[in-house]
This record gives C-alpha cells, sequence and structure tokens, in this order.
C-alpha cells in the first residue's frame, strides 16, 4: 500500500482521464432543461469535487482505525494529510456550489438543506484542525484526534448524504426526486462524469500523498533533533 | 460618358462592399467555431497541463529529497 503512492502509473491515468473530461464535459451533447441550460456541464465539475472529499475523507477514517490498531506514526501523518486535502475540496465544492446556486437557484445561498448541513459538516472538520493544533504532546494528539476523526466521518455522511434527502431540497436527488436519475442526467453524461470521479478522486490522493510526504520528512528531521 | 461610366462603376464596388459587409465572414478553423468553445477548452486545457506538470516536478522533487535520506 505504500509503495502505490510512489508509483507514478495512476497519476498519468489521473491526469489522463482529468484531460478527457475537461474536453468532452465541455463538447458532448447535455439534456435540454429549463433554468439549468448549459450550467447543467457543472455536474462534471461542482460534484466530482464532493466525490474527491469523499474519497479522501473515507482514506483517513481507513488509516486512523490503522493508527488506533498498530500506533504507527506514519499512519496519524496520512490521516491528517488526507483530512487535510479533504477540506481543500470540501471548500472548492462549496465555492462551485454557491457560484452554479446563483445563477439556477437565485442566490448564492438560499439555506437549501444539504447547503447547511454541508456548512455544519465543514465546521465538523474546521473544529478537527482545531482539536490537533490544540494538543501538544503527540501521541495524544493523534490518538484523540484519530478517534475524532472516525465519528466525524459518519456524521459527515449523514449531515450531507441523509438529511437533506429526508426533507424537501433544491438539490436533486432530495425531497423524493431522483439523483443521477433520467430526469436531470443521460447515458451520454455518465459518460463523462464517471470518470470525472475516478480522475479527481486520483488527484486528490495524488495530492494528499505529496502532502504526506512533505510531512513524513518533516516528522523524521524532528525526530533526529 | 467617361465620367457617368466611372460613377457607375464606384457606385458598383460600393455596391459590393455593402454586399460583403452583409455576409457572414466565414473562417476554416474549428477554434473559431461554435461559439469560440474550443478556446475556452484550449485556456481550460493549458491551465490543467501546468497544473499537471507542477504536480509531477512536486513529485519529483520529494523523490529526490526521501532518497537524499
Amino acid at each position: 500500500m505504500t509503495r502505490f503512492i510512489y508509483q507514478s502509473w495512476w497519476k498519468v491515468l489521473a491526469v489522463i482521464m482529468l484531460f478527457y473530461t475537461l474536453i468532452a464535459g465541455f463538447l458532448f451533447d447535455v439534456p435540454e432543461l429549463p433554468i439549468l441550460h448549459e450550467t447543467i456541464r457543472n455536474v462534471y465539475f461542482h460534484v466530482p469535487m464532493w466525490i474527491a472529499m469523499f474519497t479522501v475523507f473515507t482514506i483517513s477514517v481507513v488509516y486512523s482505525v490503522m493508527y488506533l490498531n498498530t500506533g504507527k506514526e506514519a499512519y496519524d501523518l496520512v490521516a491528517v494529510e488526507c483530512v487535510n486535502t479533504g477540506t481543500f475540496f470540501y471548500i472548492l465544492g462549496l465555492l462551485t456550489g454557491m457560484l452554479w446556486a446563483r445563477y439556477t437557484w437565485g442566490a448564492f445561498w438560499s439555506n437549501d438543506p444539504k447547503q447547511n448541513s454541508a456548512a455544519i459538516a465543514f465546521l465538523l472538520y474546521c473544529a478537527y484542525a482545531v482539536l490537533r493544533n490544540s494538543i501538544d504532546e503527540e501521541q495524544k494528539r493523534a490518538k484523540i484526534s484519530a478517534i475524532y476523526n472516525i465519528f466525524a466521518f459518519p456524521i459527515m455522511v449523514v449531515l450531507i448524504m441523509v438529511l437533506p434527502r429526508m426533507t424537501d431540497s433544491l438539490h436533486p436527488g432530495n425531497g423524493g426526486n431522483p439523483a443521477f436519475g433520467k430526469l436531470d442526467m443521460d447515458n451520454h453524461m455518465r459518460v463523462v462524469l464517471y470518470p470525472a470521479f475516478i480522475a479527481w478522486s486520483l488527484i486528490a490522493i495524488w495530492i494528499a500523498s505529496l502532502r504526506y510526504r512533505i510531512r513524513l520528512i518533516e516528522y523524521k528531521k524532528n525526530e533526529i533533533n | 460618358m467617361k465620367k457617368i461610366f466611372l460613377l457607375a462603376l464606384l457606385f458598383l464596388c460600393c455596391g459590393v462592399a455593402f454586399g460583403q459587409s452583409n455576409q457572414p465572414v466565414e473562417m476554416a478553423d474549428t477554434l473559431r467555431s461554435s461559439g469560440k468553445i474550443y478556446v475556452v477548452i484550449a485556456t481550460v486545457a493549458i491551465i490543467f497541463t501546468g497544473l499537471a506538470i507542477y504536480l509531477f516536478t512536486i513529485d519529483r522533487r520529494l523523490k529526490k529529497i526521501e532518497k537524499d535520506k
């Protein structure tokens, strides 16, 4: 597993796939829908931000569990950098969503249930960073933040994926209308959308792995001194 | 007679000139077709190429540092 991040084939694959989605995302046919018009292409760029975020957050939880099992410091470093990268994509997802909402729903923020719970879940991960930075002792910090991470993740999933679906929301897939269903998606879009999910997830993993490697060097340097 | 002929010629030129301005300018150039969307695609492609190269460079530099250890 640790060998994987030093290999480059999947990085090349990610770049090629992303290239394809960038070009195809602009050129391929999309359903002609009222209000949305060409902004439906935002699906190719806004939604993959969240998928990328979910991917690195999931990896972070896995490594938090592995840290608690083994006590290996390196696992804790992976978990932190995955959360950091995930938070970055979280911000991108929120901003792109707000811009899109401005021109389709009428306002940057219309207190849509999904928007609100995404904002709350964002605070959860901000709290993770605050928690980490407030503990000086290394092992304590790693242990407490690993436990926090394991609890924060399911709450985030419930906030973003479950609760908005139980009420009326402007987001597709909420309040009874299907997400990526017949109404707002066709097979032409899936051809671009699913590669975009994979490509952006790989890019997120790549960035997280780079951050982890830098942090590992810093960690070893501090250990010697 | 010569003057009238010249005048007629000038009017003709004028007519031709106006006629041309009404015609759509057609260029056999994909970068200018379909609302010039290809220009945007090229821009995005350049930006992403730059970012990808940047990521690869960071990766290589890190590899070098890791080898030194």
